[in-house]
């Protein structure tokens, strides 16, 4: 048998064509996945200004889902229905949008455990922790003391913290109101480790670190021997509060922060730090009820180094690092200068013996300062222009996104030798190698996330889609496969092997589990409820009727709850619910949930609502009517399914409701 | 034997797939997949799923009493279809119903020549609507969906189809309703 499928291989190679792809060609039949197989991985990226986080197939390029987290998403009713609302709560109230930059995707002994996903608001600092065997958003912790949460939400070896290192620094305490040009005297930085919760994975703010006013960019955690430290990229170590193009620029080097977080651990428990008065959201959605609360947060434990010896160190790194990255062993750390000519490449059994010996270059802000030399491995020499951003095989290769230079260059990470570049079209920015950032990669593909399309995709206006550029890499050269559109704008993305995560996926919510107040457990419990001015209306959806579907005492005033139950336990058979005149989005209910839209009639007539999601072969005749009267009408409550009047043969218009 | 022949089907298709294929990876990248396994046919029924509440045709292949009925469907090439979201209701026969039938009627059916009246029949025992016990009224018409029509009959809480099938017990399946009939609804003869 052998043999013969040899032969068959044999046949294939003397059929194909030759000189068919090329590097800017690609070669997309190695991204065709037939019907009835499924990708190998999903790739998690980033939805940048969308707030959301798309999942893609890998090597298909296939748009799988795009997971609402900090922006409203009226499609799935995300931020719309009653349930809904609190997941965007913050301590500034309702915040409908955010621009979301990195993922981190929960990992045991670093290596991917397809739990969770982690997501960061850069505008309005928070994180967000999505369950995996639901693709939704499962909890969102707001951070204090941060204002602009860019360096985040990169996680440490077993998924103990997640952090949040601030982008801009700020005056903090109680001194707000201060003038910008004082700078230097009041605005500081902080980092903050967020721990998350083993078994339900529910986060808590479990202490800051107050930092000199730098601007904090990316980070990365150790990993095997350097598993408790984790290391920032900073810039700005000029301290400017304006053009900081120009200003920002000054120094010949900026930093890596490495902290020992283990060490902070320990401060924050021996009652080092102090607690400052603060205030955040701290939102969580309830899959027993399929519902939301937000709870206000008014306390954070915040470590002074200045009481912390031996927490934090200051690496020099050239010209305003901006991605920083440690390799599967942990030993080595990448620093991608924005404006650098070279790599620097940092040994962590360097940095060790330099904190040991006392290898100084001084102090910044009363911060120890490594000598450069002292833990430097070395430098990658002319790499390409800008580099950004580091990922990983599991053949000691690294593989670097040059944003100016358009490319993606693979290096020897002992001997830096440069390998291979492959240009991208174009502007690259961030790019993932599956498992990349993790002990274990998968290698395989390295997938580009390019900023600039212009003649690659259709014009459409002034504006053009961003794309993913899907590189092979099992040989020597990196050869292009496929392109695909993102959405919003991408930045950093994970990609995880399908079988770590397919196998917990949720397919239905089981009904007796619902214990959401408003459930209605069948149709023989739905019914119609007034409270004062409130209607609750306890609705079911099945294949294909929604039960009552005609309401009649409802009066202009009034403000209607449509409590929708998804009576359906099976697979993929969501339940839409849209009301005509609605304020707000639609529902989307899986099966066996209940989801809540609020709505306020604004005027007297017959409104008619419908299922939204192309459900069966009579989807179109799953529809209903609700009858609103003028306020102070006497017409009563009525609520029916299937029950039909006998045809009158004179119309009567002036029909009160009393003959039902 | 059974399993060496699977084998030589998938070295026959890598076989003529070759030419259409420019490399041998084109065809199985995909994880999860084993590069030999034959190209799966049929449609939604292939779908692992055992959490979801049985669908009509998994209803129907759970009972003993259906084994007749399952088979046909099988024959008539009705299982995808029936997989589908719906909703549907089925009239389901027991064998006994179709016991009741002409000697031979039922093998007749079953050769490959009379596909076309398996089906026929088949689809006259379905309507896409899921269809309660309690929504049937003394003298409706159902619409099959071989276009004909079913009459129904309401007594003492009998509900009777054409004048010659009982309902015996209805069974909520995911995609609609399956009812359970002790006799064979035979399409009117004029088609």
């Amino acid at each position: 048998m052998l043999g013969f499928a040899f032969a068959g291989l044999l046949l294939m190679q003397s059929c194909k064509p030759k000189g068919t792809s090329s590097a800017a060609g690609g070669d997309a039949s190695k991204a065709y996945v037939a019907p009835g197989k499924y990708d190998e991985f999903y790739n998690f990226v980033s939805g940048g200004f969308s707030g959301q986080m798309p999942v893609y197939g890998i090597p298909s390029g296939r748009l799988l889902r795009v997971i609402p987290v900090f922006s409203v998403d009226p499609e799935k009713g995300w931020g719309y229905s009653e349930e809904t609302k609190p997941m965007l709560n913050t301590s500034h109230g309702f915040v409908p949008w955010d621009d979301l930059h990195h993922i981190a995707l929960s990992v045991t002994n670093s290596e991917h455990d397809g739990r969770w996903v982690f997501g960061n608001a850069n505008n309005t600092p928070r994180i967000a922790r999505i369950d995996l065997k639901t693709f939704r958003t499962a909890e969102i912790i707001e951070i204090p003391n941060s204002a602009g949460n860019h360096s985040s939400p990169f996680i440490t070896e077993n998924s103990e913290y997640v952090v949040a290192g601030t982008r801009f620094s700020v005056p903090i305490g109680d001194k707000q109101d201060v003038p910008i040009d004082t700078y230097k005297d009041n605005f500081k930085g902080t980092v903050s480790f967020i721990g998350v919760d083993k078994t339900t994975g529910d986060m808590n703010i479990a202490f800051q670190i107050l930092t000199p006013g730098v601007n904090f960019d990316l980070a990365r955690a150790g990993k095997g021997k350097s598993a408790g430290w984790f290391f920032f990229s900073c810039y700005n170590s000029e301290k400017a509060n304006t053009l900081l193009e120009v200003n920002a620029s000054q120094k010949d080097k900026d930093f890596i922060m490495a902290v020992n977080w283990k060490k902070a651990e320990e401060y924050a428990k021996a009652g080092k730090g102090v607690k400052k008065q603060v205030k955040y959201a701290h939102n969580k959605f309830d899959e027993s009820t399929h519902t939301a609360s937000s709870t206000m947060m008014n306390e954070v434990l915040v470590l002074d180094p200045k009481d912390c010896p031996d927490m934090i160190y200051f690496m020099p790194c050239p010209k305003s690092p901006h991605g920083c990255d440690t390799d599967p062993t942990g030993e080595y750390i990448v620093g991608s200068g924005k404006l650098a000519a070279t790599i620097p490449v940092f040994s962590f059994t360097k940095i060790q013996n330099a904190i040991a010996s006392k290898t100084f270059d001084g102090e910044y802000d009363g911060i120890p300062v490594l000598k450069y030399d002292a833990v430097l491995h070395g430098e990658v020499q002319k790499p390409g222009l800008g580099p950004l951003h580091t990922e990983f095989d599991a053949k000691g290769n690294a593989y670097t996104s040059f944003f100016v230079s358009s490319e993606i260059v693979k290096w020897d990470v002992k001997s830096l030798k440069v390998l291979d570049r492959v240009p991208t079209y174009y502007s690259v920015g961030h790019l993932s190698v599956p498992g990349g950032p993790t002990k274990k990669p998968h290698g395989k593909y390295v997938i580009a996330y390019n900023k600039i399309t212009k003649d690659r995709y259709l014009p459409t206006g002034p504006e053009l889609s961003q794309s993913a550029q899907m590189y092979d890499i099992s040989g020597d050269k990196m050869k292009l496969v496929l392109d695909f559109p993102t959405i919003g704008e991408p930045h950093y993305a994970e990609a995880i092997p399908a079988e770590l995560v397919m196998k917990n996926s949720t397919k239905i919510f089981k009904i007796e589990e619902n214990k959401n107040p408003y459930v209605a457990m069948g149709e023989g419990k739905t019914k119609v409820e007034r409270k004062g001015n409130e209607v609750h209306v306890y609705m079911t959806a099945i294949r294909s009727h929604l039960t009552p579907d005609n309401i009649e005492g409802v009066k202009v005033g009034d403000v209607v709850y449509f409590h929708v139950t998804n009576l359906e336990q099976d697979w993929d058979v969501p339940h839409g619910f849209a009301i005509k005149g609605a304020n707000n989005g639609e529902l989307l209910v899986m099966p066996g949930e209940t989801q809540t839209l609020m709505w306020k009639p604004d005027r007297v007539g017959i409104f008619p609502f419908y299922c939204t999601d192309f459900c069966s072969a009579l989807h179109q005749e799953m529809q209903g009517y609700i009858r609103i009267s003028p306020a102070g009408s006497n017409v009563p409550l009525l609520y029916h399914t299937g029950k039909t009047k006998p045809s009158v043969s004179t119309p009567d218009t002036k029909d009160s409701g009393k003959t039902k | 034997m059974k399993k060496k022949f699977g084998l030589a089907i998938a070295a026959f298709a890598i076989f003529t797939l070759s030419c259409k294929n420019e490399n041998k990876e084109s065809n199985g990248t995909a994880s999860n997949s084993n590069t030999e396994s034959a190209v799966t046919t049929g449609g939604q029924e292939n779908v692992k799923d055992d959490v979801s509440q049985k669908d009509v045709v998994k209803v129907a292949a759970a009972s003993k009493d259906h084994t007749t009925l399952v088979a046909a469907i099988k024959q008539a090439e009705l299982i995808s279809s029936l997989s589908n979201a719906g909703p549907f209701t089925v009239f389901a026969p027991t064998n006994a119903a179709f016991d009741k039938l002409p000697a031979g009627t039922v093998d007749k059916l079953m050769k490959n020549e009379n596909k076309a009246d398996l089906q026929d029949i088949l689809q006259y025992h379905v309507t896409t609507s899921s269809l309660k016990a309690e929504y049937f009224t003394d003298g409706m018409n159902v619409g099959m969906v071989n276009g004909g029509n079913v009459t129904v009959s309401v007594k003492d809480g009998k509900i009777m189809l054409n004048g010659t099938a009982t309902i015996v017990a209805s069974i909520p399946a995911s995609n609609g309703t399956v009812h359970v009939i002790d006799g064979v609804l035979v399409p009117p003869a004029a088609k």
